[in-house]
């Protein structure tokens, strides 16, 4: 589904290298976690995989199923089914949220020539996944994450990953800032999404989120490589031992 | 030369060929008195620092090339008045019949003596020249050629739906309304149509207690044409007034709006949509006297500029000694979408009482980056996704509009002007 070979990447502005040689693979179906110190660079590769300005890749690839994602804008890498749930959503005050939502699908179907989706189906399908993420009406009403609480806006994006079904869903940092019930709903979110033609890249710092989110493989960044990769006992292992062992084995 | 002789000079040459319209003559003669005191603005003049008005005082129009492409006309689908002017002068034959209207409602050109509008015409714009001359609406009350004279004594069952067809290169014309609202009235005036190639077009609007007057207007579209617009409201106790104006192209517009509390409890919104690529100067000059008290004024101006389009706000809210619980709110904000178009902003407050309520804002800047990466990132195109942050940006004007349908109107009216304007 997903494969990152040897990613090298700068900040534009500046001649700092924040990504130094990222490979990763992930199969159709398949979840992954990346667990990392602060400024190891998961935040970089998440933004780098979904388009986001000021950036350079001087070196390495990043393809989805075997198209180059790097040379796609983003509302391309979107419609190829590449969705990124923000660690920090964006609030848009005078943009409606349903509007938002229908205007989102209704531009990735256009882009993969398919026809709009009506009025009425939408409405149907917005209601249905709303209601198993108890998003009531009021907040499909509301401008895009204006107002809405942490948690809200964390239960807003994994809606929009429901309404659009991307087949690669990147989670960057969906934990922070929720409460325990809020995690639990919004892993039940996820959880129910998971599919076998569906794949999670899940960026975390904690290993608490991994509870709800089983992982079949977690990789650990740090300095802008991945640096250890392992099955679900090595999110375990952080826990107990911090990273500092982790960081010294590969010194 | 000093500068009244200067203004005088430019009067002179101005006036040089045009005729006095006959009718109402009192008024016009009173009003030809005000603007031969004053002369005609220049650069020089503080209310016209951000604005040149040479192209106003040219002695002929500048021609101003009509639009070619058809768009559909706004509020087609509602159930209203409609009322045709080509070239500045109303067209009978493509207007409904005025008798049929259930207003009163007369053409300034032929009103008779001893119509109820000589002691109302001029008078609201008399009212307005102080503190602040306002030399080209005095011109309009001396030498406006045509116009309605609108008086409502109920609810008006539908809105009179005016619109300002062109058909010459050059015409100027010279338009003068008067409305007047009895007690509990209730009107709605929409107006669209870039009317002429140089229009000067005033509006006096008289409420008296608990009126209801909303005016929606669309000023046409056409690169080259210029415009300078005056509103004069005058709010009795609990009168309503609200007006909003979209403003789509054009090289020169001057939107001025003179707006007088003298009664309580009366509300006051005024709006506007500005949007404008290339060779466009828009200016919205807004002037709000409280004299009365626990009066509501509410300022809402945002412009879309870009490729050296320039925007520009003068916005003044003058509380007078004794209008206690004034609520006065100004917000004026413009979205550059580059480097080259220009916003001047110019609020102004100015308060006489010590218990009451005014805040002003002012903004520019650019389309917010992240905002546009999260759009994009949820599938939509980047071109797309802009004019929904142009959209969102204007929505706090077209909340001003109370009508849905109306208020849907503008928006696609918005829409197809950003589709035409993409790159």
């Amino acid at each position: 589904m997903l494969e990152i070979k040897n990613l090298h990447v700068k900040l534009e502005e500046e001649d700092k290298q924040i990504l130094k040689g990222v490979t990763l693979s992930i199969g159709a179906g398949e979840v992954h976690a990346i667990m990392g110190p602060n400024g190891s660079g998961k935040s970089t590769l998440s933004y780098v995989l979904s388009g986001r300005d000021g950036y350079t890749v001087t070196e390495g690839s990043a393809t989805l199923d075997g198209a180059d994602l790097l040379a796609m804008d983003p509302e391309v890498r979107a419609a190829q089914g590449l969705f990124l749930a923000f660690q920090y959503p964006v609030e848009i005050p005078g943009v409606g949220n349903m509007t938002f939502l229908r205007t989102a699908l209704n531009a990735q179907r256009k882009t993969r020539g398919e026809p709009e989706i009506s009025a009425g189906d939408f409405l149907k399908l917005v209601r249905e996944k709303a209601k198993s993420l108890k998003i009531d009406a009021e907040m499909l009403k509301r401008p895009v994450n204006v107002g809405f609480s942490g948690g809200e806006k964390k239960r807003n994006e994994i809606l929009q990953m429901a309404m659009l079904e991307p087949k690669m869903c990147i989670l960057d940092e969906t934990d922070s800032g929720l409460d325990v019930d809020a995690m639990k709903l919004v892993s039940e979110g996820v959880n129910a999404l998971r599919s076998a033609g569906r794949s999670f890249l899940v960026i975390t710092h904690y290993q608490r989120l991994l509870d709800h989110i089983k992982p079949d493989v977690v990789h650990i960044m740090a300095a802008g490589r991945i640096i250890k990769t392992g099955g679900p006992e090595l999110a375990l292992e952080v826990e107990n031992n911090g990273y500092a062992d982790l960081l010294a084995e590969v010194k | 030369m000093g500068a009244v002789s200067v203004k005088a000079e430019a009067l002179m040459q101005r006036l040089a060929g045009l005729a006095h319209p006959s009718g109402l003559r009192a008024a016009r003669a009173a009003a030809m008195a005000r603007l031969s005191a004053m002369g005609l603005p220049s650069k020089r003049d503080e209310y016209w620092q951000y604005t040149d008005p040479a192209a106003l005082n040219a002695s002929v129009a500048l021609p101003a090339a009509l639009a070619v492409d058809d768009d559909a006309a706004l509020f087609g689908g509602l159930d209203a008045v409609r009322l045709v002017f080509v070239d500045g002068v109303f067209d009978a034959a493509a207007s409904d019949d005025l008798a049929l209207t259930g207003v009163s409602i007369s053409r300034l050109a032929n009103a008779p003596d001893g119509h109820w509008a000589e002691t109302a015409y001029g008078t609201l714009e008399a009212l307005g020249q102080s503190p602040i001359a306002r030399p080209w609406a005095a011109m309009n009350t001396a030498y406006a050629t045509d116009g309605l004279l609108i008086h409502v004594t109920g609810q008006a069952k539908k809105p009179l739906s005016i619109t300002y067809l062109r058909r010459d290169q050059s015409a100027d014309a010279i338009l003068h309304h008067v409305i007047k609202l009895e007690t509990g009235a209730e009107l709605t005036l929409l107006e669209q149509g870039p009317a002429a190639a140089r229009v000067n077009h005033v509006i006096e609007v008289d409420l008296s207690a608990s009126a209801r007057f909303h005016h929606i207007r669309a000023q046409g579209r056409d690169m080259g044409r210029r415009a300078v617009t005056h509103i004069f409201a005058h709010l009795a106790g609990e009168a309503l007034f609200k007006s909003f104006t979209l403003t789509a192209d054009g090289a020169l517009t001057r939107n001025e709006a003179v707006i007088t509390f003298a009664g309580p409890d009366a509300k006051a919104h005024i709006a506007g949509a500005a949007m404008g690529d290339g060779a466009f100067h828009h200016d919205d000059t807004v002037f709000i006297t409280h004299a009365a008290e626990r009066c509501e004024s509410r300022q809402v101006f945002k412009k879309v500029l870009k490729h050296g389009a320039v925007g520009v706000f003068q916005g003044k809210i003058l509380v007078k000694k004794g209008a206690q619980k004034t609520d006065g709110y100004q917000i004026s904000q413009a979205l550059l979408l580059d480097d080259d178009s220009q916003f001047l902003a110019k609020p102004e407050l100015e308060i006489y009482a010590d218990d009451v309520k005014c805040s002003h804002g002012s903004t520019s800047g650019a389309i917010d980056d992240t905002s546009l990466f999260y759009l994009r990132s949820r599938g939509v195109p980047l071109r797309a996704a802009q004019s929904l942050l142009i959209l969102a940006f204007l929505a706090d004007t077209i909340a001003e509009i109370e009508d849905e349908a109306i208020a849907e109107d503008i928006r696609a009216g918005l829409e197809t002007w950003l589709a035409r304007h993409e790159s």
